[in-house]
C-alpha cells in the first residue's frame, strides 16, 4: 500500500539524533538533522577529515528481470548498458516533455538486477513513472525504501576509517559491493554528494544506530543536511526541488553529459533538439564578489534587466563568500560573465563561474 | 557560549533582542536564543552611524550559512556607534552575544519605551 505523502517520516536514527542534541528540520516530509555542532565545522570536517551523514530519507527502487536493462534504458537518460555488474551511474528521469522528474544514481547489482536511489521528495513520483513504464517490459519493480537506512561517510579519511572500523570490502569510486554489515545484507557504494572521496552505505534500519555510533566513536564527525547543502553547492551538484524540476530539461540544467539520446529514453527526442539548437536559459554556478549571500529566488540582473533567478544560494565555508546556482539567459552563461544579484533590494556584484566552484587543486 | 544565558542587567524584546540601558543610551544585540536558532553567523550588515532605528522595526540583517534574519530594534533612537569588529568577525554574535557580539549603540529618543520590555525572568519564561 502506498504511504500517505502528507505523513511525517522519521529516520531509523531519529532517536539517536535527538539524544545527541541535533537541530532537526523538516525536509521533503522527513524530520532530519540540519546540524549537530554547526554547519561550518561539519563542512570543514568533511573537506579535511571525515563526516557522517544520515541520508535515510533517500528512497530505493529495485528493478529485476529479463527486461530490466531495456526498461531502464527507456526510463533513464544515461546509457545503462555501459554499466558493468558492480557499477554505478548518474541519470535523470524525464517526463514526455524532457522535464526532470528526478535525478538518480543507479547501481547494477547483478546481471538483470538494479537498484535505483531516489530523492526523498520525488520517490512517490518516481514510483508512479516506473510503474507506468513497467507495463511494457518483462520486469519486476519494487519499492525498497523502507528496507534501507542509508549513511554517507565522506571525506579524505572516510574510506580508511570505514574499512578499519566495519571490516568491510570497499568498492571503487562509482562502484557497489553487496556484502554483510552486522550479519545483515548491505550495499557499500563508492558514491557521494560532497565532492570528497567516501562511501555510501545502505543497510538494515535495525542495525543503523549501532553502526552510526561505531563510526562516531571512530572519529567520524556527525553532519547534517546544512553541511550537505554547502558541500554539494561548492562542487556544483544540483539539488532537485531547488535547481532541477519538471519545468527544466537536462540540457538547460547542464546535465547533457548524463544523456545518451541514441538509447531512446522518454524525452530523448526533446533533449536532442535542445542539444542541437541550444536552450533559452542555462543553470550556472556563480560566486558573489565581496559582501552578501544570495538565496533562492533572488533576481539576477544584467544592466537594468532581470535575466534570471537564483535557484540555490548559500555561504561557502571553503571559499568564504556567497555562492550558488542561478538559472539565467543563455547568452550570459559563459564563465567569467559579470552579473548582479538583487539580494533583498541590494545589488551584489557576482560572476558566472566554471564548475566546480571549489576543488582541492584550487 | 553553548548554554542558554539571559543576563539580569538587560531588557528583552520578544523578537529575541536585548538592550543594555545606561542613562539615555543603550547598547543593542541579539539574545542567546536568537543566535542559537540562527546558527553560525557568517555575515552582518548594520545601520550607519547617524541613522535612526525604530522600536519593533528591523534595523540590521544577520546571516548564518543557512538563512538570513532581521534584527528588530527593542527601542527607538539614533545610532551613535556600530560594532566595528563584526564585519571581520561576525561569529562574535555566537560566541559572546552580550559582550563582543553587541551590534549597535543608540541615543534613546523615548526612554519610557523601556517599560514595555521584559526582564530576564519574563523573557526566559517566554521561551518555555
Amino acid at each position: 500500500m502506498p504511504n500517505d505523502p502528507t505523513e511525517m517520516r522519521f529516520s531509523p536514527l531519529h532517536e539517536a539524533h535527538l539524544a545527541s542534541g541535533a537541530k532537526m528540520v523538516l525536509f521533503s516530509g522527513w524530520q532530519m538533522p540540519v546540524s549537530f555542532d554547526g554547519i561550518k565545522e561539519e563542512h570543514i570536517a568533511v573537506r579535511t577529515h571525515a563526516g557522517l551523514f544520515d541520508v535515510s530519507h533517500m528512497g530505493q527502487i529495485e528493478v529485476e528481470g529479463p527486461g530490466a536493462l531495456a526498461f531502464l534504458q527507456r526510463l533513464l537518460t544515461n546509457d545503462v548498458a555501459l554499466m558493468e555488474i558492480g557499477g554505478a551511474q548518474y541519470s535523470c528521469l524525464l517526463n514526455d516533455d524532457a522535464g526532470v522528474i528526478d535525478d538518480l544514481i543507479t547501481y547494477r547489482l547483478g546481471g538483470d538486477r538494479y537498484l535505483v536511489v531516489t530523492n526523498a521528495g520525488n520517490h512517490e513520483a518516481d514510483l508512479i513513472q516506473f510503474g507506468k513504464v513497467a507495463r511494457d517490459f518483462d520486469v519486476y519493480v519494487r519499492d525498497a525504501a523502507s528496507r534501507y537506512a542509508m549513511l554517507a561517510v565522506q571525506g579524505p579519511n572516510a574510506r580508511r576509517i570505514v574499512a578499519g572500523q566495519l571490516r568491510i570490502e570497499l568498492p571503487p569510486r562509482m562502484g557497489v559491493i553487496p556484502q554483510q554489515i552486522g550479519r545483515r545484507p548491505a550495499l557499500v557504494c563508492g558514491t557521494g554528494y560532497t565532492g570528497e572521496d567516501g562511501v555510501e552505505i545502505m543497510l538494515d534500519p535495525e542495525i543503523a544506530p549501532a553502526i552510526w555510533a561505531e563510526l562516531v566513536d571512530a572519529g567520524v564527525v556527525p553532519c547534517g543536511l546544512g553541511a550537505r547543502d554547502t558541500l554539494r553547492l561548492e562542487v556544483c551538484f544540483p539539488l532537485h526541488g531547488n535547481d532541477l524540476s519538471e519545468s527544466i530539461d537536462p540540457v538547460t540544467a547542464g546535465l547533457g553529459w548524463a544523456c545518451s539520446e541514441q538509447t531512446g529514453f522518454i524525452g530523448s527526442d526533446k533533449v536532442a533538439v535542445f542539444r542541437a539548437n541550444g536552450t533559452d536559459e542555462r543553470l550556472v554556478p556563480f560566486e558573489i564578489e565581496g559582501d552578501g549571500i544570495a538565496r533562492g529566488g533572488n533576481p539576477v540582473i544584467s544592466g537594468e534587466e532581470t535575466v534570471g533567478e537564483v535557484t540555490s544560494g548559500t555561504w561557502s565555508p571553503s571559499l568564504e563568500n556567497g555562492i550558488g546556482f542561478a538559472l539565467i539567459r543563455s547568452d550570459l552563461a559563459e564563465p567569467g560573465t559579470a552579473i548582479e544579484i538583487d539580494v533583498r533590494g541590494k545589488r551584489r556584484p557576482a560572476r558566472v563561474s566554471s564548475k566546480p566552484l571549489y576543488s582541492k587543486k584550487r | 557560549m553553548s548554554e542558554p544565558s539571559y543576563p539580569e542587567d538587560l531588557r528583552y524584546h520578544p523578537e529575541h533582542d536585548w538592550a543594555r540601558i545606561e542613562g539615555d543610551e543603550a547598547t543593542l544585540g541579539v539574545t542567546w536564543y536568537a543566535q542559537d536558532s540562527l546558527g553560525e553567523v557568517v555575515f552582518y550588515e548594520g545601520p550607519e552611524v547617524g541613522s535612526s532605528v525604530v522600536k519593533d522595526e528591523p534595523y540590521a540583517e544577520v546571516e548564518s550559512v543557512k538563512a538570513v534574519s532581521d534584527v528588530v530594534a527593542p527601542l527607538s533612537g539614533e545610532v551613535i556607534e556600530v560594532n566595528p569588529d563584526l564585519s571581520d568577525a561576525p561569529e562574535a554574535v555566537n560566541t559572546d552575544p552580550y559582550g563582543t557580539g553587541w551590534l549597535i549603540r543608540i541615543r534613546l529618543s523615548d526612554p519610557a519605551e523601556a517599560d514595555a520590555l521584559m526582564d530576564s525572568a519574563a523573557y526566559s519564561a517566554s521561551l518555555e
